[in-house]
């Protein structure tokens, strides 16, 4: 059994139009984060969050009300998880300045407020507060790491295939960074520390498929030296097609598993992940040899030449 | 079965009861991380000012009281910042004696001369020492308190810049009690009384003609009311340079006053007893100010000589009499501490989410096992017993190497599933395509083994490269994602390219196999 037998698709053939897709995409992103600004959870923006759960069904405005009193800056109140838990996100944003008791100056705050409201009986479900220094350190700290992965990966890359494949994979796995973080904007998610490290998995991720088509396209380098460069790569994509589609969709499936039944905590994560699945894979297809190909044009138009002269 | 075959099986077996050996059971030996067991991370400052801030003001007193033994009339001595202070209107005659006088001084501070005076600045090698003394002994300050609390398999340690403290309460439920028993100074200090009480400090101030001297401090107070009244705050004005201290402590225990109400008493040890006693005796019928953390929690006159014996009273309950024992016991913070990150995970959350990451890790499995059997039939059977292989020596790891089950860590496992299911498929894949090029089964699976060894390693190390700068990057919840990820990927190489092949030997040599069902 097979999903595609002998596939033979002229994948290189869309290139230009695959990446003008990835690039309106990309570039739609990035004018999100301009114009909106780039959304931040607390981990990188610093602030408190404070997550409620009450014994009786609880409005959001029922909560806004008895915060409206004490809470300055902008409150963000919202319903969390299933509707049948009850459960209520406070957010506010860091105000002070960290001195002493005040860095959970807000926190203290929320709960007296919802204590004084007689909203019945409640419980804290989880409490976060991040101060400016550790915001601005995560920060610094997650691009960094993202940065410093996608470089070591490039190099080992470089150094088992040769350089314009490294460029080729790491075209496609920034691409496949780039797509998740414009669908995240999308879809009203804050960067968080979990989806920074969704985004690194999905790195390593990407690369993986990629690989497997670069150790295609060597091996068949090696055994067809009389075809383009062009050729190889088509013919490599189609015959991993079915490993590349396989692999993607049970990974998905799993992931799906985990957006669906993991929980609150987890969604963010989940849905990084399945964005970047889907990316990775269709990147796979269309960017990451197409580019390797583009990169080495030269190279292979020569070695073209070269096997006209010689037949 | 050949020999060879029958060793490959029995050593995947025996990898499979250690494995099993080590995590079971699992909910003794699996580690939960804070976000599954419920609990409180916290990073912490050390005001590292504070206690260069002492250093100079001590040094500063000291020199003074030196200086005015050996009859050196000078102006004030007085603290300029945290690192220096300044000594101005030194006799132009007594110069030189003054100078001979700051041996002593010399050894940590630079001494440079200004105008009308001479300016002593803490040298900057004694800073850093310093920074560091004061950080490693708040370190193991809270060490002694939280081991106090009670707290199982706590995680204290310095990260990022180098005067924050990580503290990880794994299962703490009353947050703020821990965090305010971390977190105060528990500073305690004998005094003695020269006026008051004041009802405000503006007047305590006024008895010196609002300008104490630099020996005399004005310190806020607790005054009991009469029976059945509040009790209100009133001023003192202290000696500055303590009798006894906190440091001197044998030992604190919450216990009763004569009103029986919850009070601590507490007892010195040789050399506190003796400083207290030549102290007690040179000022009985004086009041005797018990302070804590610059407040004076109660000022009793002194009726005779005490040596080693104290009790502080006040508006305590027990509890609160609890935790100030369990303070002054584990010693005083050398510096303040603020607070710059704090998580807190109830435990009700942390059960929502264990039961939330098991259901979906069973979920995911589930799915992908449907899609193996149907799609690879008997082929996809052994990738799924190699993938289940694979997940219990991912847990046998975890445990021996003592890494925590995090939230994420579940998301790495079913991260893991995918892995594996992607190396089982690329091989599979192949085997197909050697099939059809006419190879018979058993050449096949080695060809289509061999074959994809070294894209498997290759998709293994660049996976393994962003797993390393994920963990460098991670505090404790990433890291669990990142550790579960790593152990994972290298499990995998294991079970996807030996296990796997191993399954597909001994299939073929069961029956004599025209047909391989794949």
């Amino acid at each position: 059994m097979a999903i595609f037998d002998n596939a033979n698709y002229d994948f290189i053939k869309w290139r230009w139009h695959a990446i003008a897709l990835s690039a309106l995409v990309i570039v739609a992103g990035i004018g999100y984060g301009i114009t909106k600004g780039v959304p931040l959870g607390i981990d990188f923006s610093g602030g408190t969050i404070v997550v409620v759960k009450f014994e009786q069904p609880t409005s959001v405005d029922q909560v806004r009300a008895a915060l409206n009193a004490s809470m300055s800056g902008e409150t963000v109140i919202q319903s969390y998880g299933d509707d049948a838990n009850h459960e209520i996100l406070i957010r506010v944003p860091q105000l002070v300045e960290e001195q002493g008791a005040a860095l959970e100056q807000n926190a203290l705050a929320i709960v007296n407020s919802i204590t004084k409201a007689n909203l019945g009986v409640f419980e804290v479900r989880s409490q976060e507060i991040v101060g400016p220094v550790i915001g601005a350190e995560l920060q610094r700290k997650g691009i960094y790491a993202t940065l410093a992965s996608i470089i070591g990966i490039t190099i080992y890359i470089g150094i088992r295939f040769r350089f314009a494949f490294a460029i080729g994979a790491i075209a496609a796995t920034l691409h496949d960074v780039f797509i998740t973080i414009a669908f995240l904007f999308f879809f009203g998610y804050d960067l968080s520390l979990n989806i920074v490290a969704a985004l690194l998995t999905i790195t390593g991720y990407s690369v993986n498929d990629t690989i497997v088509i670069f150790d295609r396209v060597r091996e068949n380098l090696k055994n067809k030296r009389r075809d383009s460069l062009d050729t190889v790569v088509n013919l490599s994509v189609n015959q991993t097609l079915n490993r590349t589609v396989i692999t993607a969709g049970t990974t998905f499936l799993a992931v799906l598993s985990l957006y669906l039944f993991g929980g609150e905590v987890l969604e963010g994560f989940a849905f990084t992940m399945l964005v970047g699945i889907v990316s990775g894979t269709y990147s796979t297809i269309f960017i990451a040899a197409a580019l390797a190909t583009v990169l080495s044009g030269k190279q292979a138009k020569a070695r073209a030449a070269g096997t006209r002269k010689a037949s | 079965m050949s020999k060879n075959l029958r060793w490959k099986v029995l050593f995947i077996l025996g990898v499979v009861a250690l494995s099993v050996f080590a995590f079971y059971p699992p909910d003794q030996k699996i580690r939960l991380g804070l976000d599954l067991k419920g609990g409180v991370h916290l990073v912490m400052r050390v005001q590292t000012d504070d206690a260069l801030r002492l250093e100079t003001q001590t040094t500063a007193d000291r020199l003074a009281e030196q200086l005015k033994t050996a009859n050196i009339l000078i102006g004030p001595v007085s603290a300029v910042n945290a690192t220096s202070f300044t000594v101005t209107g030194v006799p132009a005659e007594q110069d030189a004696a003054f100078r001979a006088a700051l041996t002593e001084v010399e050894v940590n501070y630079d001494r440079a001369s200004g105008a009308g005076g001479y300016t002593f600045a803490l040298k900057p090698n004694i800073v850093v020492q310093l920074r560091e003394d004061t950080v490693n002994q708040a370190l193991q300050t809270i060490e002694r308190r939280v081991n106090e609390l009670g707290v199982s398999e706590p995680i204290i340690a310095r990260q990022g810049a180098a005067d924050q403290i990580l503290v990880q309460l794994p299962g703490v439920t009353d947050v703020n009690r821990a965090k305010e028993i971390i977190r105060s100074t528990a500073q305690l200090e004998l005094k003695q009384v020269e006026q008051g009480p004041f009802p405000d400090e503006a007047s305590a101030r006024q008895a010196y003609a609002g300008n104490p001297p630099p020996d005399i401090q004005i310190l806020p107070g607790t005054i009991e009311g009469a029976p059945g009244q509040p009790a209100s705050t009133g001023y003192y004005a202290v000696r500055r340079v303590a009798a006894v201290t906190g440091r001197d402590l044998r030992n604190a225990r919450p216990t009763l006053d004569e009103n029986n109400r919850p009070a601590v008493s507490f007892s010195f040890n040789n050399e506190g007893a003796r400083k207290f006693g030549i102290f007690t005796q040179a000022n009985i019928g004086k009041q005797l100010a018990i302070v804590l953390d610059d407040r004076i929690q109660s000022a009793p006159v002194i009726q005779s000589r005490i040596d080693d014996e104290g009790r502080i009273t006040g508006t305590f309950t027990n509890q609160e009499a609890q935790d100030l024992s369990l303070k002054l016991r584990s010693g005083a913070l050398p510096a303040s501490l603020t607070y710059l990150e704090e998580r807190t995970v109830g435990p009700s959350l942390g059960a929502d989410s264990i039961r939330a990451g098991v259901t979906s890790a069973i979920g995911g499995l589930l799915v992908v096992t449907l899609f193996m059997l149907f799609y690879y039939k008997l082929a996809g059977f052994n990738a799924m017993v190699s993938i289940a292989i694979n997940l219990t020596v991912l847990l046998g790891l975890m445990a021996y190497v003592g890494a925590n089950m995090t939230l994420p860590g579940i998301a790495g496992f079913i991260l893991t599933i995918g892995m594996g299911v992607d190396s089982n498929v690329l091989i599979f894949e192949r085997i197909k395509e050697e099939l059809a090029a006419g190879k018979n089964p058993r050449q096949a699976v080695a060809a289509g083994f061999d074959r994809v060894l070294l894209t498997i390693l290759d998709t293994h190390v660049a996976s393994l490269i962003a797993a390393a700068f994920l963990f460098q990057f991670g505090t404790g919840i990433i890291r669990g994602f990142a550790m579960t990820l790593t152990i994972g990927l290298l499990s995998n190489v294991f079970t996807a390219y030996f296990v796997s092949r191993t399954l597909f030997e001994l299939t073929l040599s069961r029956r004599q196999a025209a047909k391989l069902s794949i």
